[in-house]
C-alpha cells in the first residue's frame, strides 16, 4: 500500500456502530450558520408580522383578545373614506401613468418614432427621482396663486383666478402617475420586444391596417404584462407615504397611509394603526397573487418571440406625434418639476425667479454647516443605508444559498420568507416593527438599530432576486471542486462562490442603497430624535413650508443617487436600476 | 487488502431506487469504470463515493474505514479524493497555475513545494505555456488538462472521473482517452471512472462494471467482457451481436431451420432446455462454395438480403436457408456479395457464447 493519506479512525475497529460520534465528527461547521439564517428571518419577518396581528386583536393595557381595534379603525366615517380615497387615488394614477406609458413603449420597441433613446432616459429618470422630490417640484409649479405655472398665467392674461392647483385629489393623483409610470412602461415594452412581426404580418394579409393590427392584435397580446404594471403602480400609490403627506395633507385629502400616521401622533395608538393596516395588507396580498397569474400566463407572448423577425413600424408624419407626447412627458415629470426644485434651492425667494441677486449657496451652506439635524440626518442616511444594504444582501445571499444548494429540508420555505415583505406596504412593516421591537423587552425604539433592520427587511425581497439571480449562474460543481480537493464550504464560498458573484452582489448593494436612501414611509414611524434621515427631515421641513431649504436638501438627495446611480451604471450596466427593482 | 469497497449501496430518491445495490471492490492503483446507459446511476454511485450524496443503505470503506453509511457520511473535503467534473469546474476568477496549486494550498505545503509541484503536473499535461491564463481564455481541450492536472497534483487517494471527455470533439476525445490512460500509468492513482461511451472503457480501464438501473451486471477486463459476456444486456451494450434462440436436443442446439452441435458451446442447460446465444458478427465468415470442413467450424446455406458498404468493412444481413433468422455479418471490404446471392456461413464456435 502506499503512503496513504486517508484518516484513520481514532478510537478502534471499523464498525456500524458508534453512528451518533460520528454523525458529530462529521457534522459541517456551517450547518450552525444555516440555523442562525433561520433566526434571522424569523426576527426580520415573521415575528413583526404576527405581532402586527396579534396587536390589532389586543386590547391596548390588558393584552385581552379584543375586536375593538377593529371597531376604532372603521366606526368613524373619515376612517373609512380614507380607505376610500386610497383605492381611487391608486386607481387614478394607475389610469394615468398608463394612458402616459403604454404609446411610449409601443413607440420605443415597434416603431420608427425619433428619440427612442431620449424616451428610455426620461423612464430612467424618472424612475430615479425620489417620489416627494417630483412633489416638492410640483408645488412649485401648480401651488395655486405663486406656482409657476400660474404666475406665467396671470402675466400672460391678467387673469386674478389660478389655471392649476396641485392641491387637489386630480393634482395629487398626477403627480404620484409622473413618478410611477415607469413600471408600467418597464412591463409594457419588455412584452412588446418579445411579439415577432409575422404576427401583426398575419394580420395584415387579412387585411387589416397598422392600425387596426395594432388595437387589435399587438395590444392584446400584452394586455397581461400590461396590467401586471397597472396594478404595481396601483400598489406603490396606496402604500405610498411621501406624496400623499406633502400635497393631500394640507389639501386635506385623507388617505390610509396618512391616517395610519394620524394614528401614530400623541398618544400613539398602535394596535389601532394595526387593525387600520390590515385592509392594505390584505388588498396588497390578493392583487400581488393576480399579477403572479398574469405573469406565469405571459407564455402565449414569449412563446413566439424567440427567432421571430422585428420589423419597425413605419409611422410617417404620426412619428413626431409620438415623439411630442414623449417630450410632454418628459418635460412634466423631470424636466420641469426637476428645474424648480433647483432653481429653488439656489434662490434666496425662489418666488423672485431666474436673476442673478437672486442667486445663493446660503441654503445649501445652511443645510451642510448651520443645520445640526441636517448633517445628522445625512450621516444617519448614509449609515442605515450602508448597514442595510449590506445586511440585506449578505442574508440574501446566504439564503439564496441554502435554497439553491438544497441545504435545508425546507429551503423554499425561507426563499418564500425571504420575497414575503415584498407584499407588504413599507408603512406596514414599520408598523409592526413598532409593535414588535420597539417596546419591552427590546426597548429599540428610536435606536438606529431599529432603522436598520426595518430598511433591511422591506428591502429583503430586492436583494434576494439578486442574490439567486446570481447564484443561478454558478454551477455547483464549481464547489464540489474545491470540497473534494480538501477544502470546506465556506472555503468554497469564501475563494470561488463570493469572487464569482462580486458584480452580482455590488448591483444588489447598490441598488438596495439607493432605495434605502429615499425610504420614508418606513422610516417616519420608527424615527426617534437622534435617527432622523433626510427623508423624514425633508418632510419636516415641508411643513415648515421653508421651498428653499427644503429644495437645498432635496438637491442633496438627489446628487447622493445620481452618484450612485452613476457608479452603479458604470460598474454593472445601463439599466441596472429597472432590470431588477421591477421583477 | 482492497483500497476502496462499495458494499451494497442503495439510494432512492423518493420511491425510485437510482443505485439498488452496487458491489464493488478496488484494488490499489486500478483503474475502474463504471460503463452504462444513461439515468442507469453512474453519477450518482461516484458522487456517493466522493460523499457528495449519502447512500440510503450500504456503506463505503477506504482502507478499511467506513467513511458513507446511511447514519454518517464524511465530508467530501475529508477523504482526500480528487474528481473531475463533467463540467470541468475549472474556477474563472483563478489562472491556469492558481486553479492547479489550490489544493496544494489547502494541504498547508510550504510555498516552494507547491510552486514545484504545480510547475511539474502542469509540464506533464503540456499546459506550462498557459499557465498565468484565465480559464476563459482556453479552449475545451486546454480546461480539460487543467481539470486532470489539478486533480491529479495533490496524489489523491482515490481519483473519480465523471464522463469528463463528453464535452470535447470525436478527435480530441480520441486523443484525451491515451492522455488519461497515460497518466494512470505514470501516477497509478486508484480511479473510478464514469462514462457512457464504451470505447473509452475498453481504452482506460483495467476493468469494466457495466452498469444498468441501479446494478452491476459484470465487472470484468475489456476483454473478458466482450467475449465473455455474462447477461444479455452486457452482451448487447459492448459491440454489436447476433442473439440467437436455441434448444438443447441430444447433441445437437436446435436453431430456428439450422442446427449446430451443442459441444461447440459450453452451456450449463440441460437437455431439452433454451439457450440464448450471443453471435459476434464479425465470428461469422461468409463463403461462395461450402467451405472444407475442419472439424470445429459449421457452414450453414444461407442467402445474403442486405448489404451497406462501410468504407473499413461491409455489413451484411443473411438468412439462413429454411430460417426466419436475420445474422448481421462484417467483412472486410474485398469481400463481395449481392443481396440475393446464396452463401455459406460459417461459424466459429470459439466466439459463440452462452449467456444465461
Ligand atoms: N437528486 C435527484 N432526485 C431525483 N432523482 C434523481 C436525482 N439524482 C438522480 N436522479 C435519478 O437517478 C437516476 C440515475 O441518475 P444518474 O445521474 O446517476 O445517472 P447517470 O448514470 O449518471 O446518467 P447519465 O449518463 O445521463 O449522466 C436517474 O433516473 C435520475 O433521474
Ligand atoms: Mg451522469
Amino acid at each position: 500500500m502506499s503512503t496513504t493519506v486517508a484518516p484513520k479512525v481514532a478510537a478502534g475497529p471499523v464498525a456500524p456502530s458508534g453512528g451518533l460520534l460520528r454523525r458529530l465528527r462529521y457534522l459541517e461547521p456551517a450547518t450552525l450558520l444555516w440555523l442562525l439564517l433561520v433566526g434571522a428571518l424569523f426576527f426580520l419577518v415573521v415575528w413583526p408580522v404576527a405581532e402586527l396581528l396579534i396587536t390589532s386583536f389586543q386590547a391596548r393595557r390588558t393584552g385581552e383578545f379584543t375586536l375593538s381595534n377593529y371597531a376604532a379603525a372603521y366606526g368613524r366615517q373619515r376612517y373609512v373614506d380614507a380607505l376610500l380615497n386610497s383605492l381611487a387615488l391608486g386607481a387614478l394614477a394607475a389610469a394615468i401613468s398608463a394612458v402616459m406609458a403604454v404609446p411610449m413603449a409601443w413607440a420605443c420597441s415597434r416603431t420608427n418614432m425619433p428619440g427612442r433613446g431620449f424616451a428610455w432616459l426620461t423612464v430612467l429618470a424618472a424612475f430615479i427621482i425620489p417620489p416627494y422630490l417630483g412633489a416638492i417640484g410640483w408645488i412649485l409649479l401648480a401651488g395655486p396663486n405663486s406656482g409657476w405655472i400660474n404666475q406665467t398665467w396671470s402675466l400672460l392674461t391678467g387673469s386674478e383666478a389660478s389655471l392649476v392647483n396641485v392641491y387637489t385629489f386630480w393634482g395629487l393623483a398626477l403627480v404620484i402617475a409622473l413618478n410611477s409610470y415607469p413600471f408600467i412602461f418597464i412591463f409594457t415594452k419588455s412584452a412588446l420586444d418579445l411579439i415577432s412581426s409575422e404576427m401583426e404580418d398575419a394580420a395584415n394579409i387579412l387585411g387589416a391596417g397598422t392600425w387596426t393590427t395594432t388595437l387589435k392584435v399587438t395590444l392584446p397580446l400584452v394586455w397581461p404584462m400590461m396590467l401586471a404594471g397597472i396594478i404595481l403602480v396601483f400598489l406603490e400609490t396606496i402604500a405610498l407615504f411621501g406624496t400623499p403627506a406633502i400635497i393631500g395633507i394640507p389639501a386635506r385629502i385623507n388617505v390610509v397611509t396618512t391616517q395610519l400616521w394620524q394614528f401614530f401622533e400623541a398618544p400613539v395608538r398602535a394596535e389601532v394603526a394595526a387593525a387600520y393596516a390590515m385592509p392594505l395588507l390584505l388588498i396588497t396580498a390578493a392583487l400581488i397573487g393576480l399579477q403572479k397569474l398574469l405573469l406565469s400566463r405571459k407564455g402565449y407572448v414569449s412563446q413566439t418571440g424567440k427567432g421571430g423577425e422585428r420589423r419597425v413600424i413605419n409611422l410617417g408624419p404620426w412619428r413626431w406625434v409620438l415623439f411630442g407626447w414623449c417630450v410632454v412627458v418628459c418635460v412634466l415629470s423631470v424636466v420641469a418639476p426637476m428645474i424648480a426644485l433647483v432653481q429653488a434651492s439656489f434662490s434666496r425667494a425662489w418666488g423672485r425667479g431666474f436673476s442673478l441677486d437672486n442667486l445663493t449657496l446660503a441654503n445649501y451652506e445652511f443645510l451642510l454647516f448651520g443645520h445640526d439635524a441636517a448633517r445628522g440626518a445625512i450621516v444617519n442616511t448614509f449609515v442605515f443605508s450602508a448597514a442595510s444594504a449590506t445586511l440585506a444582501m449578505a442574508l440574501a445571499l446566504a439564503i439564496a444559498y441554502v435554497v439553491r444548494r438544497n441545504l435545508l429540508p425546507f429551503g423554499t420555505a425561507l426563499a418564500f420568507l425571504c420575497m414575503a415583505p415584498f407584499v407588504i406596504p413599507g408603512i406596514v412593516m414599520a408598523i409592526g416593527f413598532y409593535a414588535a421591537y420597539a417596546g419591552p423587552p427590546l426597548l429599540l425604539y428610536g435606536t438606529a438599530t431599529l432603522m436598520i433592520l426595518a430598511f433591511t427587511t422591506r428591502f429583503l425581497p430586492i436583494a434576494y432576486a439578486n442574490g439567486a439571480a446570481g447564484m443561478q449562474m454558478i454551477h455547483p460543481e464549481m464547489e464540489e471542486a474545491v470540497r473534494i480537493l480538501g477544502g470546506g464550504r465556506l472555503t468554497a464560498i469564501r475563494s470561488v462562490v463570493a469572487p464569482l458573484l462580486k458584480k452580482a452582489l455590488l448591483g444588489g448593494w447598490l441598488l438596495v442603497f439607493i432605495l434605502a436612501t429615499r425610504e420614508l414611509s418606513a422610516a417616519i414611524f420608527l424615527i426617534g430624535p437622534h435617527t432622523r434621515t433626510i427623508s423624514v427631515l425633508l418632510y419636516d421641513l415641508s411643513e415648515e413650508g421653508n421651498f428653499e431649504v427644503l429644495s437645498a436638501l432635496g438637491g442633496i438627495l438627489l446628487v447622493i443617487t445620481l452618484v450612485f446611480v452613476g457608479i452603479g451604471m458604470r460598474l454593472i450596466g445601463r439599466d441596472f436600476m429597472l432590470r431588477r427593482s421591477s421583477e | 487488502m482492497s483500497k476502496l469497497v462499495l458494499r451494497n449501496l442503495h439510494r432512492r430518491f423518493g420511491s425510485f431506487a437510482a443505485v439498488d445495490g452496487v458491489d464493488l471492490a478496488l484494488q490499489e492503483g486500478e483503474f475502474v469504470s463504471l460503463l452504462g446507459p444513461s439515468g442507469c446511476g453512474k453519477t450518482t454511485t461516484l458522487r456517493m463515493i466522493a460523499g457528495f450524496i449519502p447512500p440510503s443503505d450500504g456503506t463505503i470503506e477506504m482502507d478499511g474505514e467506513i467513511l458513507s453509511s446511511p447514519q454518517a457520511v464524511m465530508p467530501p473535503e475529508r477523504r482526500r479524493m480528487s474528481m473531475i467534473f463533467q463540467s470541468y469546474a475549472i474556477w474563472p476568477n483563478m489562472t491556469v497555475a492558481e486553479n492547479v496549486s489550490f489544493g496544494l494550498k489547502l494541504r498547508k505545503l510550504p510555498a516552494e513545494e507547491v510552486r514545484r509541484r504545480t510547475g511539474e503536473i502542469l509540464e506533464v499535461v503540456q499546459m506550462s505555456h498557459l499557465a498565468g491564463r484565465y480559464p476563459a481564455e482556453l479552449s475545451g481541450g486546454q480546461q480539460q488538462r487543467v481539470a486532470l492536472a489539478r486533480a491529479i497534483v495533490v496524489k489523491p487517494s482515490v481519483l473519480l472521473l465523471d464522463e469528463p471527455l463528453s464535452n470535447l470533439d470525436a478527435n480530441l476525445r480520441e486523443e484525451m482517452r491515451f492522455e488519461i490512460r497515460r497518466l494512470h500509468d505514470e501516477f497509478r492513482i486508484t480511479t473510478v471512472y464514469v462514462t457512457h461511451d464504451q470505447a473509452e472503457a475498453m481504452v482506460t480501464s483495467d476493468r469494466i462494471a457495466v452498469m444498468n438501473a441501479g446494478k452491476i451486471e459484470q465487472v470484468d477486463d475489456p476483454f473478458s467482457l466482450y467475449n465473455r459476456p455474462r447477461t444479455r444486456f452486457v452482451a448487447g451494450f459492448i459491440g454489436r451481436t447476433n442473439f440467437l434462440e436455441a434448444r438443447l436436443v441430444g447433441d445437437r442446439l436446435g436453431l430456428d431451420g439450422f442446427e449446430l452441435p451443442a459441444a461447440m458451446v459450453q452451456s450449463a442447460a440441460g437437455p431439452g432446455e433454451r439457450v440464448l446465444l450471443s453471435v459476434r458478427p464479425q465470428s461469422i465468415t461468409l463463403h461462395h462454395a461450402p467451405p472444407p470442413d475442419d472439424g470445429d467450424r459449421v457452414s450453414v446455406p444461407a442467402q445474403v438480403v442486405e448489404c451497406a458498404y462501410l468504407g473499413e468493412h461491409w455489413d451484411y444481413v443473411v438468412v439462413p436457408q429454411g430460417s426466419g433468422t436475420r445474422l448481421r455479418v462484417t467483412a472486410a471490404p474485398a469481400q463481395r456479395h449481392q443481396p440475393g446471392e446464396a452463401v455459406w456461413v460459417r461459424f466459429d464456435p470459439a466466439q459463440i457464447v452462452a449467456i444465461s
